[in-house]
């Protein structure tokens, strides 16, 4: 009886080991590969037309960086060749450093593989995952294996040729055709071609789209496209300077996670805590190093192997009360305001943009123990679409981002500004802007926060998203100080129309008809402009010496009383200008001042002066201010800026109302009758 | 050269004057015209018309605008001045064209050239008619027992809209006035406007006039100010009721405003054009339910125009209002020549008999 029990418990024991065991034997391990195939959208894939897409982005990405590294000027061939409805063969063929034979497979047909997984330094690819994932889904959607070639520089290297497919169970390549061969007239580069099934798409979020705006952010790289249709398309080298080449930075302990610590600690190769500490993070010194272990209470001779949770948890919270300098910012990479604006130009000029505000590159920054920079361009105007929303190109170093606009930083800094103070159209000063404008942002870090692995968005945190709207805000100034001046621009050719040739029509035709003499038309003339007009005119003589001269008319009933100002390259005056009557003084950094002293109505003065030497064509007489006088009063002079360092900018103004420009009644008139148009029935009733 | 076109030139000749005078002054030459919105349209209780209010819009040289219709105002009054001198008279398109040769005061579109016609108007109390300027012919015809007396290129002689003219009818000179166009007798009991030219035919064609009758005048969608000037004579001199017969749709109503109430471009002579005892007849909205005809859909425009008639005060009355709200609820229009629906005899056997005799015309 007594024994019975036993082996009853044992029986039931068994039982639940046998559901224990049946449960592990479906437990099996999971590889990152499979993993993935299963969660194809985490990589992006997760539409025919993306997945088109993310394949020929991994490749070409992964090209650009490699040309980069080998100080290469890239040339990147893509050719695309429609198998059928849903099927493609997609060819990319780059002219980077190569990749060792033995390397090839691994590369290519693995997951999680590559250089970069635990460097920080600004880099396209982030994760090497890319290209592999696209393989794989080739293979997955089509069977077909992806055929990869590369040779490395060397009159004796052989190029080498196979053809992988991945076993997503082991996350391990399948190599088959495996041969050398000789790449005729290749001296070094790989390519690669796959099928996969996709859908081909034009317009936005197109392959087009994308291999055009990085040309744009490229424009040291030769991009060659072979649309499915057979249509090529040609992205020129818009400069040959390579840029620089971005450096690898040790990790900075601000923003650290546990897991990181720990990964990190379990990797080292240092043999103490504290020269894992100095050596293995920027910014930590031999006294930092102490502090942080001190305030953790851990021997600064321990094994970092040796660290238990709650010692990293000290050293996190050390961290967190230790001053240490911010990372290094040096091996960050932006495009520069130049090249930036050199890159719009060269590929948007088909749209014949009126302007390009200069480009706006902001000194580094950092955040969570990460260096960032931001970048801003802004083009305006030509054939861009003006009643539709801007468009947004959002890059993350140096590569475009198409999908989910609406969750980056980049689109809600954006949209946080009001753009009606820049002279773009927002309802409510919020959203994103309409108006014929391209906004282009550059976020480059050795780490950009994305908000998921298919980096397609950067996420919003609060550093990078300010410092991206103090670089929009800098552009979109230069902007709306371009579209003033092509506003005043555009009053004054309508007043000079009226001043000039519709006044004396109307007293001639008046005249003529009453048969009386034509009126004198100064004072109605003098009413109408009510401005100081200022006109630069420059002659160039044939030694390189230039004469600029500036008509003042006092096209308003009363007299007036003002200064002009202009930064001139000193080196450049002599005694015209020191001679001339209305010239007061210039200070040692070239700011000279003039004073006019009651110029009467409808009278003119003129301001000569002559500049010699190599610097002389660097003045640009348009850039002539004025104080003293109430900027709306005046015409071919801005207000001076508030930083030029000169007192008494008090403005004198009384007859404010004369200047406005549009009669309210007019306007009203005119919205009236256009109601009124549109109130008959189609067809005037005299006609 | 008339007495009233002799007025037209001393107004034309004090508009010019007055900027040269500014001009001479110093000042900045401005003209001031009542607005011409449907905000500024008032009940006229004398004539029983809307007229323009007592909004004010100033145009001034300030504005190239301004400036540029001050020019065009002097090169038409001359050329005005030109063709009642040589005694010719010139469409509205051959002003625009003629205005090719006016460098700073050219038209851009004729309806620069329209509107100015009408300024002219406003500022000079004149009519456009008086300063020999005419539209198009407008393709409005008369039919039905009434005798025109009017000037042909051999004097002026006598029509009878039924014997003398073709089956279309009599067409509507583009100038009514009494000089030219003189009403000598007629028989009819009432008048009947109709906007297609297909019910016109129809009604022609069923023999309606003689049976009931009365005299038809097409009038060829927006009626031209010719026909609204012939509409108010008949009467006027010859005291017949007025009666209008369109589609249902909202631009139809408005072509009934402008016959009885006067349309908003040209208030400022209502009293000449527009007829205020003027009735309709239809399509209502009610006849489309109570006649079941077959509908189309509102289209937006066509909701955006049924709005705008709401705020309009000529259509601000009871009928309107509720008829103007029960078109935008069922959401419906319908074509006069719907009623075809119940063959080709419907309206003018039953249709028209019954609503006539509703309005007491029959």
């Amino acid at each position: 009886m007594q024994s019975d029990e036993p082996v009853k418990e044992a029986a039931k024991k068994s039982d639940k080991l046998n559901i224990a065991e049946k449960m592990a034997a479906k437990q099996q391990e999971i590889s990152v590969t499979e993993f993935f195939e299963k969660n194809k959208q985490i990589l992006g894939f997760d539409s025919r037309s993306k997945s088109l897409l993310m394949g020929i982005k991994e490749a070409v990405d992964n090209a650009l960086d490699a040309c980069e590294d080998a100080n290469i000027l890239p040339e990147i061939i893509i050719k695309m060749n429609r198998v059928d409805e849903e099927d493609f063969i997609v060819y990319i063929e780059d002219n980077g450093p190569g990749i060792l034979h033995k390397m090839l497979p691994n590369v290519f047909g693995r997951l999680l593989y590559g250089s970069r997984f635990h460097a920080l330094r600004q880099s396209r690819g982030q994760q090497g995952i890319g290209i592999s994932a696209t393989i794989m889904y080739g293979n997955i959607t089509t069977g077909k294996p992806a055929h990869i070639q590369s040779k490395i520089e060397g009159e004796d290297e052989v190029a080498w040729k196979m053809d992988i497919m991945i076993d997503t169970k082991t996350n391990r390549p399948i190599v088959t055709n495996d041969k050398a061969f000789t790449w005729e007239g290749k001296e070094h580069g790989t390519s690669i071609e796959y099928t996969t099934k996709g859908r081909y798409i034009t317009g936005k979020q197109s392959i087009f789209e994308y291999l055009r705006d990085t040309a744009i952010v490229n424009p040291h790289a030769l991009i060659e496209f072979h649309d499915p249709d057979g249509k090529k398309y040609l992205f020129e080298r818009a400069t040959e300077q390579m840029p620089p080449r971005s450096k690898e930075i040790k990790p900075h302990p601000e923003g650290m996670e546990i897991g990181d610590l720990m990964k990190y600690s379990q990797n080292t190769q240092q043999k103490t805590m504290k020269t894992f500490l100095k050596n293995d993070f920027s910014r930590i010194t031999d006294r930092i190093a102490d502090d942080i272990l001190e305030k953790a209470v851990i021997n600064p001779e321990m094994k970092p192997g040796k660290l238990s949770r709650e010692d990293m948890k000290a050293i996190l919270g050390a961290i967190q009360k230790v001053k240490i300098m911010a990372p290094p910012t040096d091996c960050l990479s932006p495009i520069g305001d130049t090249l930036i604006k050199k890159g719009l130009m060269h590929i948007l000029d088909g749209l014949r943009p009126d302007y390009y505000a200069t480009p706006v590159t902001r000194s580094p920054k950092a955040v969570n123990g990460n260096p960032f920079v931001v970048e801003a361009g802004i083009v305006y105007g030509g054939e861009i679409p003006a009643d539709s929303p801007v468009s947004i190109l959002r890059i993350a170093n140096r590569v475009p981002l198409l999908y989910q606009q609406g969750a980056c930083a980049i689109t809600k800094a954006v949209a946080d500004i009001d753009w009606r103070r820049y002279g773009l159209e927002q309802r409510g000063g919020k959203g994103i802007p309409y108006g014929p404008a391209i906004i282009l942002v550059h976020v480059a870090s050795t780490k950009v926060p994305f908000t998921s692995e298919g980096k397609e968005a950067v996420a919003a945190f609060p550093e990078l998203q300010a410092e991206i709207g103090h670089a929009l805000r800098l552009c979109a100034r230069n902007l709306k100080s371009h579209l003033n001046k092509m506003e005043r621009k555009t009053k004054t050719h309508a007043k000079f129309e009226i001043v000039q040739d519709l006044l004396p029509d109307m007293a001639n035709k008046a005249a003529e008809m009453l048969k009386r003499p034509v009126p004198d038309l100064s004072r109605t003339i003098s009413k109408i402009m009510n401005v100081v007009w200022i006109e630069p005119a420059v002659i160039k003589s044939k030694k390189g010496s230039r004469t600029i001269t500036y008509t003042i008319y006092n096209y308003t009933t009363t007299e007036r009383t003002f200064k002009l100002h202009a930064q001139l390259p000193k080196e450049c005056v002599n005694l015209t200008l020191f001679t001339n009557p209305y010239f007061l003084d210039m200070n040692d950094e070239g700011k000279a001042n003039w004073e006019i002293k009651a110029i009467p109505q409808s009278k003119m003065i003129q301001i000569s002066f002559e500049l010699k030497g190599d610097l002389a064509d660097t003045f640009d007489a348009d850039d002539i201010y004025i104080s003293g006088i109430n900027p709306v009063a005046v015409m071919g002079a801005e207000a001076i800026p508030g930083d030029w360092g000169i007192k008494g900018l008090e403005i004198v103004e009384s007859n404010e109302e004369d200047f406005v420009e549009e009669d309210p009644e007019e306007k009203a008139e005119e919205e009236a009758e256009e109601e009124e148009l549109k109130f008959e029935k189609e067809g005037d009733d005299d006609e | 050269m008339n007495e009233r076109q002799k007025k037209a030139l001393d107004n034309l000749t004090s508009v010019v004057e007055t900027t040269y005078n500014q001009l001479n002054d110093g000042e900045i030459p401005v003209m001031n015209l009542p607005l011409r919105a449907k905000k500024n349209i008032e009940f006229d209780p004398i004539h029983d018309v809307w007229k323009y209010g007592s909004l004010q819009t100033t145009r001034t040289a300030k504005t190239v605008q301004g400036a540029q219709m001050m020019l065009r105002t002097m090169y038409t009054a001359e050329f005005i001045n030109e063709m009642i001198d040589q005694g010719k008279s010139s469409t509205l398109r051959e002003m625009y064209y003629i205005s090719e040769g006016w460098h700073n005061a050219k038209f851009h579109t004729q309806d620069e050239g329209n509107l100015l016609a009408e300024d002219l108007e406003i500022i000079t109390h004149c009519m456009r008619e008086d300063f020999k300027l005419r539209p198009e012919e407008s393709g409005a015809h008369v039919y039905g027992n009434v005798d025109f007396k009017t000037m042909t290129k051999k004097g002026m002689k006598d029509f009878n809209c039924i014997d003398d003219v073709a089956e279309t009818g009599f067409a509507i000179p583009y100038n009514c006035e009494k000089e030219t166009f003189e009403i000598v007798k007629t028989d009819a009991k009432f008048v009947m406007a109709i906007e297609t030219g297909g019910m016109y035919a129809r009604l022609i064609e069923n023999g309606f006039p003689e049976k009931f009758n009365c005299i038809l005048v097409h009038l060829s969608g927006q009626p031209a100010r010719s026909t609204r000037r012939l509409i108010k004579r008949l009467n006027e001199e010859m005291k017949l009721p007025i009666t209008v017969f369109t589609d249902g749709d909202p631009w139809s109503f408005r072509i009934y405003g402008s016959v009885a109430y006067g349309a908003i471009k040209t208030a400022h002579i209502s009293d000449f054009l527009a007829t205020p005892t003027a009735q309709f007849i239809g399509i209502t909205p009610s006849d489309i339910l109570n006649y079941d005809l077959p509908t189309d859909k509102l289209t937006d425009k066509d909701v955006g125009a049924l709005n705008a008639e709401l705020s309009d005060p000529r259509f601000a009355d009871e009928f309107w209002v509720n008829e103007i709200q029960a078109m935008l609820s069922m959401n419906k229009k319908a074509e006069q020549q719907a009623l075809a629906k119940y063959g080709l005899e419907y309206v003018t056997n039953t249709y028209l008999p019954e609503k006539l005799t509703n309005l007491g015309i029959l």
